[in-house]
């Protein structure tokens, strides 16, 4: 899993409450073998019409947040079924973070899981950066996980919360496979100890 | 001063990496085999965490589950999702440079056969794979049991497991097995006897006369279905007839490696006194050729029986049978052996090796598959294949009228195009009875090898035992 530490871009504005997860990978794209190439199609009922052409309209269809990596949105984010595939797809669109007053909580745990950073805030706050977010590439948005901060370009900051230990694992990268890796010398020790006891296997 | 060992107990000690203070431990496994269905997001994760697989040697893929078996198969995969499959398998085992036997490759097959012949498992050994019946490695007593893809990409990348240890049970076998009763019977009765759910939470060791006499592809049978019983694992200490099988093999080793192996080989077997939290015993001589009636594992009884009456059972099990009656279009006190089949299916990870087709072919020479009956035969593995033909067994299938296919898992769930039709009745040889497992409304009834030959040649359920060679 990719560390989370600082990241500094274009927030995306999506002002709309219980965003699920059918919106945001609907569910025809889940016969897939994989967890990358998902990005192609999130929001894919928003941002592409029948015939599979670009809807203008939509956020991620506009230049200023074509790139975005952060998206603030309304309340209950990413409720619905339990589809991994949402954080896959919003992932491998380039989304590392998302703002919203609340979550759906399998949605939120999945996106740790994922390296990516679910930030819960006061209505008020959410709706500030909503307009922050409003004004495009013009108005970066700095999140940083250490400092527990969310800052905007005019220097106003926000502080937010965050379990120590899940904070612990994204700023380290460390997902179940990452927390067993952490124990590389004692496996490694471990290998040693086989190759002379079993030095065939 | 340590207390009394089981096998698993010994196994367990020699491949501890680290325990946490609440018992979760983290396990080394030597052998991790791998297939197209349960592996492609695990080798995504690894990509997108920039991660490699720690022990490239010590993996094994091999495509099985989506792979045609008629014999144009090297004309490519029709069906879309499962060619995906199939390609994504061998695009990640060679980006990732593990062990891999492409649909091509003669040593490919089903993926718990071909381990066991190329020597990847040994005894001693923890070998995991994402899928169920990797107990089938236990024969050679390896700890060997199936996992799930997030597991598989944790394995990939750290070549360890986060287990908790499971209980001890054992199954003795006494005695020996009459005449046309075969390690299928065996494994089959020892579920009807404790059901699906009588192994949960425990790793059985099966003992007892009876599995020693077993050869090495028998005892495969019996762990095959250790999980059917609910275990976690099955296992079997290794003697002379493990090392004669693995002796020679291509992955075995050689030399003073070998020598060295022998060694601690022979370590490997449950102490005198050692605790097991559960035993079952069962009479070798009081098996009998089995069938199962019904759409679980346990519904085993001896061909010779009639269909139960739900009415019979107790609990929650009175609906389930009942359930399982009408799915199976069959009503209680029919005498089994006047149930018809349309299809015989032989093959799959239970059934699928060389000591299974001889078995069927012994019954089938100089006789014929009943007319307008569908019959198949499917090597576990294309060097079981190429064996079958040098035996002269192919023939004998072909001219009794079966389809003689290629290695794969085929209609064992019925991924590929190999399945039943809705109410197509099919004598098989694989593991899983379950609603719908060999194609949709599909009826199955599990048995050996030999009494789905039998069955194939009288067109119903039959005691194999009433067409057996003189000889025997
Ligand atoms: S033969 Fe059947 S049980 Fe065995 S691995 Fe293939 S699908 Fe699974």
């Amino acid at each position: 899993m990719e560390k989370f530490t600082k990241l500094t871009g274009v927030a995306a504005p999506l002002p709309m409450v219980n965003v699920d997860t059918d919106m945001i990978i609907p569910k025809q794209f889940l016969k897939t073998i994989k967890r990358s190439g998902l990005g192609r199609n999130l929001f894919d009922e928003m941002r592409y019409d029948e015939q599979g052409n670009e809807i203008a309209d939509f956020v991620l269809n506009q230049p200023a947040w074509r790139d975005a990596e952060i998206l603030v949105a309304g309340e209950n984010f990413g409720c619905g079924s339990s589809r991994e595939h949402a954080p896959w797809a919003l992932l491998d669109f380039g989304i590392r973070c998302v703002i919203a007053p609340s979550f759906a909580d399998i949605f939120y745990n999945n996106c740790f899981k994922n390296g990516i950073l679910p930030i819960a805030l006061p209505q008020e706050q959410v709706d500030l950066l909503m307009d922050e977010a409003r004004k495009g590439a013009n108005a970066r948005l700095s999140v940083d996980l250490e400092n527990q901060t969310i800052t905007t370009t005019d220097g106003t900051q926000i502080g937010f919360d965050i379990d120590p230990f899940r904070k612990h694992c994204l700023l380290n990268g460390l997902d179940d496979i990452g927390l067993t890796l952490k124990k590389a010398a004692e496996i490694d020790a471990f290998e040693g100890r086989a190759q002379a006891q079993r030095p065939w296997v | 001063m340590t207390a009394p060992r089981t096998l698993y107990d010994k196994i367990w000690d020699d491949h501890l990496v680290h325990e946490d203070k609440d018992g979760t431990s983290l396990i080394y496994i030597d052998r991790h085999l791998v297939h197209e269905v349960t592996s492609p997001q695990a080798f995504e994760g690894l990509r997108m965490a920039g991660r490699d697989v720690r022990r490239p040697e010590y993996t094994i893929a091999v495509p099985d589950h989506n792979v045609p078996t008629t014999p144009d198969r090297a004309k490519g995969i029709e069906n879309e999702e499962s060619r995906i499959q199939v390609e994504a398998l061998d695009r990640n085992a060679r980006d990732f440079g593990v062990n891999y036997y492409p649909v091509n490759d003669i040593r490919q097959g089903i993926v718990h056969i071909i381990g066991p012949e190329q020597g990847w498992t040994l005894p001693g050994m923890t070998v995991v794979c994402g899928d169920s019946h990797t107990a089938t490695h236990g024969a050679f007593g390896a700890l060997a049991h199936g996992i799930g893809t997030s597991e598989v990409e944790h394995v990939l990348a750290t070549q360890t497991l986060i287990q908790s240890k499971s209980k001890n049970m054992k199954v003795e076998i006494t005695g020996s097995l009459p005449p046309g009763v075969t390690a299928k019977d065996i494994t089959l009765s020892i579920i009807g006897e404790t059901g699906t759910a009588g192994g949960t939470g425990h790793v059985i060791e099966y003992c007892g006369e009876a599995i020693r006499e077993l050869s090495m592809e028998g005892r495969m049978t019996v762990c095959n279905m250790a999980i059917e019983g609910g275990a976690r694992a099955g296992l079997i200490a290794p003697d002379e007839k493990t090392i004669e099988y693995v002796r020679g093999r291509p992955h075995a080793p050689k030399g003073a490696a070998w020598e060295a192996a022998l060694a601690y080989w022979n370590t490997l077997y449950t102490d005198e006194g050692a605790h097991f939290d559960k035993v079952v015993t069962l009479h070798g001589e009081d098996i009998a050729p089995v069938v199962t009636w019904g759409t679980s594992p346990e519904d085993v009884l001896p061909v010779t029986g009639t269909v139960p009456d739900p009415a019979e059972f107790e609990g929650g099990k009175v609906e389930a049978a009942r359930r399982a009656l009408d799915y199976m279009g069959l009503e209680p006190g029919q005498r089994l052996q006047d149930i018809e089949i349309d299809t015989v299916f032989i093959g799959s990870c239970t059934n699928g090796r060389i000591e299974d087709l001889r078995a069927a072919a012994a019954i089938l020479k100089g006789r014929k598959v009943k007319d307008g009956m569908r019959a198949m035969v499917v090597p576990g593995s294309g060097l079981v294949r190429a064996q079958a033909e040098e035996e002269g067994l192919a023939e004998i299938f072909e001219q009794a009228g079966f389809e003689w296919r290629m290695a794969g898992c085929s209609m064992c769930l019925a991924m590929n195009p190999d399945q039943l039709a809705p109410g197509e009745r099919c004598a098989a040889t694989s593991n899983r009875n379950f609603e719908g497992r060999q194609g949709r409304g599909g009826r199955t009834h599990l048995m050996s090898p030999a009494m789905a030959a039998a069955a194939a040649v009288t067109g119903r359920l039959t005691d194999v035992r009433e067409l057996m060679p003189e000889t025997v």
